[in-house]
């Protein structure tokens, strides 16, 4: 690992610099695929890796290319410089046309040779995958993902928990009102290690593959500019065993608890129902208490909010200290714009009481 | 002898128009062709450090993980203003600072077609910077990026109005320049001189023009739009009401791909006019770089699509756009090859402006292949929005259009000025710009690839300590370009100064426009010289003996200083006029009525705009009217 480090900081000085930085820059490439959790040169399911296979085919070439070139670039200005003294006219050629013919007909032979396998993959990466599949809806909102799995009417939000070996088929859009089409931005789901970005774009559907081969925690996050909070709205691929995944559906799908009467957390259930001349946590956030349907909030689903170990877009870790943090003024911990147009969670001006007591219920959310 | 932009007699003498080369009224209402190149020339260094001054806040933002040095409103503004100003105030008002100051000389016209018309042009760009940079006055900058993909951009919290409307306002200008560039081209040729026999950086001139004249129409319908949405709340791209977001995108960048080649082919052009010089070598492969310009700027219509692959595009036009991407690098492979061998068996001077020719060839390259590895779609979807397409358009626009203008800065210093740059200076300039430029964005490649999107405000933290060192190296490497700008700052206004004086032709060059004096007169050319090759300067100083060797001309080496010369022919040069520039101040008024839906701003601004039209349609002329053949040999 000290050499990946070390490879990118030595910079010489000469005009051999550019194939230097090249040569490093391979070298790196190749060392550095072997770390991070959100890198695009490791991965970690068929959807990721056949791009990745062709790419690294791809970038041959392109070296080959890069270090003939700037090979030649080098040469002929180390050859052809003019020395002291040297006033004499060299001859004046106009151009060859063998060679001009060459070289519009190699590089056009290599690009071709390119193309072929490119727009087969381009299809396969798309069709619906032949396995069965699960499939998952994705709808991006301001400042977070939100999933839901139509197969067992699971909301969840921020965290996608995925059964190791199985494609995903993802079904995307944009929306920052519940289902409503108005308002919403354009997204793009990104998990390097599992699959290449797809845009969620208001008013469309789009689709995207992914697998995970091995059970982990895969990152990501939105990569279309999306406004203030971008660069906060993360994504998480949590991809399980299949017992395991069993296991979370059956958790996600059994409704929250009622907590017993007179209890703090009691107290905390009140209040997330009424706040008062406070607009209530519950009209934005769904928890399911087995009562009817469960249906989309405006704001993430809590049903099972301690399931997850990030909360607020994944940019923060989720204990009761960041919980009470984020409700007692939650633009600090992530920058929204709820009194400019209502995007994102307002600060209720919570007493101390209230906090405990909210904090205490949201904690029997699991 | 009428040489002087002075009305000798005759007509009246119209109120307001500047009667000497001196002060700031006489360049207010210029329509020479050299001040007005001159003039967009000191207006995109002053942009150039506000740009520079914005990717230094990124930088110190993202030199290391989790910083909020700035907060994330600032930062959007940051980038967003960034991308607009290096694209639409510095990169292609740069080509027109060139374009304005050569294209005359270099086909041997005393102006170009529509003078008053140039100095609208640039009076429109400069009140649009104006306009653009007052809204960090006024409640902050847009910062919806600067592609302002709609829904976002029509959101009032985005800031987009300004956008909309002072890309509008560039939009004009450049309209209105290439209208000009194209008839001047078409029509004010010297005698003799072919199109086959039109210096390649008119050749792009000509190339970039047309791309402008189809291509700006398109986002000024974009814009429209977008405005309409933003300020009227109309809904083209409200999906709720049966807009599409896509229709933007779409029509985007429709314009915005053949904006890359608006932006990279002038440097091209500059970079084929150095490499001769400095190799003492005709341009290798003329028709060739000539058609390999004209179809870059022709496939560029069609590969739009490809900064769209991970949008809500299906498999089809991926593929079809991703082979049209493809092939696109064929001409400029061509271009490349034809750099090299122009090199190749010469004499090659390594002045500074050589330097940073060659630097552009290899610069440029590396962008191209990082192109095509961006045409492979189904990874295109791990690169796109990420450092790694960051790290490819500065390759391309730093690496290859800025470089390439940098050259074309030390090339023509002397035409323009009588002086030398400083070499050495200049070479510390290149080398440090070198480096500095390969340190900032090398990295990005790599931390591109490792997961890093762009247009985020904090580096994650979780994306590892390689990434952050990456961003580490760049941010590095802007001090780096920092001081190096520095450097070339100081060697311009030393130059200008104290620079040595550089002679009439300090290059031994090969066209037109060292064939006049240094630097040139208002009128160019005393006579207008007849051409009978291309390289016309070089032909009249060297001649071929009998085994085909070239042997300089003993006598009559023409530099056309001749205080005698041009005796008899009548020079008829363009009128000074202040009309432009009072005409287009009405922008300003319209801009903000728009910005803000006031309709007293909006109907100030057309009254003021339409009286500074009627001010200049019925400004006399005055040596008379060419319609009017009797006042006009009155004049004389």
């Amino acid at each position: 690992m000290t050499v990946r480090d070390a490879t990118p900081g030595r910079r010489p000085t000469t005009g051999r610099r550019a194939r230097r930085t090249a040569l490093a820059a391979a070298l790196a490439l190749v060392l550095a695929a072997c770390s991070g959790e959100q890198n695009a040169l490791d991965p970690a399911g068929p959807y990721a890796q056949a791009p990745h296979d062709l790419i690294i085919w791809v970038f041959g070439i392109a070296v080959v290319v890069f270090v003939l070139v700037q090979g030649l670039i080098l040469f002929t200005t180390w050859r052809f410089r003019r020395r002291e003294g040297d006033d004499a006219i060299p001859a004046q050629t106009h151009g060859n046309t063998k060679l001009e013919v060459l070289w519009t007909v190699i590089p056009a032979l290599i690009l071709a040779a390119i193309s072929v396998p490119t727009v087969q993959l381009i299809f396969e990466q798309m069709d619906e995958p032949e396995a069965e599949y699960l499939t998952v809806e994705v709808i991006g909102h301001r400042w977070w993902f939100e999933y839901y799995y139509p197969d067992y009417d699971i909301y969840t939000a921020n965290e996608m928990a995925i059964p190791v070996g199985v494609p995903v088929r993802l079904e995307m859009t944009a929306t920052d009102l519940a289902r409503a089409a108005d308002l919403g931005v354009i997204h793009s789901f990104w998990i390097p290690r599992l699959a290449g970005k797809q845009d969620l774009v208001p008013g469309h559907t789009t689709y995207l593959n992914l697998q995970a081969d091995e059970p982990g925690r895969y990152l990501g996050q939105c990569a279309e500019y999306c406004g203030l909070s971008h660069a906060n709205m993360r994504a998480r691929v949590v991809a399980l065993d299949a017992g395991d995944f069993e296991a979370w559906v059956a958790d996600q799908t059994t409704p929250a608890d009622v907590p017993a009467e007179g209890t703090l957390e009691a107290r905390g259930r009140e209040l997330f129902g009424d706040l008062g001349a406070r607009q209530a946590c519950a009209s934005c956030h769904a928890v399911w208490e087995g009562d009817g349907p469960r249906g989309p909030g405006q704001g993430p689903d809590l049903t099972n909010l301690f399931s997850r170990e990030e909360f607020a877009g994944a940019i923060h870790d989720l204990t009761p200290d960041m919980l009470r943090a984020w409700l007692a003024n939650p633009n600090e911990l992530k920058p929204m714009q709820y009194d400019v147009n209502g995007i994102g969670m307002p600060n209720l001006n919570l007493t101390d009481e209230e906090l405990d007591a909210l904090v205490a219920y949201l904690m029997t959310l699991d | 002898m009428a040489m002087t932009t002075t009305p000798t007699t005759g007509a009246p003498t119209p109120r307001f128009r500047p009667s000497s080369r001196e002060g700031i009224l006489s360049w207010i209402g210029t329509t020479d062709h050299k001040r007005i190149g001159i003039m967009y020339f000191w207006t995109v260094l002053v942009f150039f450090a506000f740009g520079g001054t914005q990717s230094g806040l990124i930088r110190a933002q993202l030199a290391q993980a989790e910083q909020s040095l700035i907060t994330a409103e600032i930062y959007n503004q940051m980038f967003t203003m960034h991308g607009i100003t290096m694209v639409f105030l510095v990169v292609m008002p740069f080509a027109a600072a060139f374009f304005n100051y050569l294209l005359p000389l270099m086909i041997g016209a005393r102006d170009v077609a529509f003078p008053r018309l140039n100095a609208f042009s640039y009076w429109f760009y400069l009140f649009g910077g104006v306009f653009l940079y007052s809204s960090f006055l006024l409640g902050g900058a847009p910062n919806g990026s600067w592609v302002g993909y709609a829904p976002l951009s029509a959101n009032a919290v985005s800031n987009m109005a300004f956008y909309a409307v002072g890309l509008q306002i560039l939009g004009v200008s450049s309209l209105a320049s290439a209208i000009n560039f194209i008839t001047t081209i078409l029509n004010m040729r010297a005698p003799g001189m072919t199109f086959m026999r039109m210096p390649i950086m008119v050749w792009m001139t000509l190339v970039t023009s047309f791309l402008l004249l189809f291509a700006v129409p398109i986002i000024a319908v974009a814009l429209f739009m977008l405005q309409f949405d933003a300020v009227f709340g109309a809904q083209f791209f409200q999906p709720a009401s049966g807009g599409d977001p896509l229709l933007y995108q779409h029509l985007f960048w429709l314009f915005g791909h053949p904006e890359v080649y608006i932006m990279i082919l002038p440097a091209m052009g500059v970079v084929s006019e150095v490499m001769p010089v400095f190799s003492r070598k005709p341009l290798f492969g003329y028709a060739a770089m000539a058609f390999a310009g004209a179809a870059i700027g022709f496939i560029g219509f069609g590969v739009w699509a490809h900064h769209m692959f991970t949008s809500a595009i299906g498999p089809v036009p991926r593929a079809a756009f991703s082979v049209a991407t493809m092939f696109i690098a064929v001409p400029t492979g061509i271009k490349i090859f034809n750099w090299v061998f122009t090199m190749w068996g010469g004499k090659i001077r390594f002045t500074t402006a050589m330097l940073f020719s060659v630097g552009f060839v290899s610069m440029f390259t590396i962008g191209g292949l990082s192109g095509v590895m961006h045409a492979v779609v189904p990874h295109n979807a791990q690169q796109h929005d990420t450092y790694f397409v960051v790290a490819h358009f500065h390759y391309v626009l730093f690496g290859g259009a800025l470089f390439g203008f940098i050259s074309g800065v030390y090339y023509w210093f002397p035409k323009v000025t009588g002086k030398l740059m400083d070499e050495k200076l200049g070479k510390l300039h290149f080398w440090t710009w070198l480096l500095g430029f390969n340190l900032t964005f090398g990295p990005m490649h790599l931390s591109g690839l490792l997961g890093q999107p762009r247009r985020t405000a904090v580096l994650p933290e979780e994306l590892g300590g390689t990434v952050e060192l990456y961003n580490l190296l760049s941010s590095l490497g802007f001090v780096v370009l920092f001081g190096s700008a520095l450097v070339f700052l100081y060697n311009l206004i030393r130059s200008l100064r104290r620079g040595e004086v550089s002679g009439d032709d300090p290059w031994d060059a090969r066209t037109l426009e060292w064939m006049t004096a240094t630097p040139p007169k208002p009128h160019n050319f005393d006579e207008i010289p007849t051409i009978t090759a291309r390289d016309e300067f070089w032909h009249r100083k060297y001649a071929e003996d009998e085994q085909h060797v070239p042997v300089p001309v003993p006598a009559g080496a023409s530099v056309d200083t001749d205080e005698h010369a041009g005796h008899g022919e009548h020079i008829h040069m363009p009128d000074a006029s202040v009309w432009p520039f009072i005409h287009t101040m009405g922008v300003l008024p319209l801009g903000y009525g728009l910005v803000y839906a006031n309709w007293w701003l909006i109907g100030a601004g057309v009254v003021w705009m339409v009286a500074g039209f009627f001010g200049w349609i019925i400004e006399p002329l005055a040596e008379g009217d060419d319609d009017e053949p009797a006042t006009a040999l009155a004049a004389h």
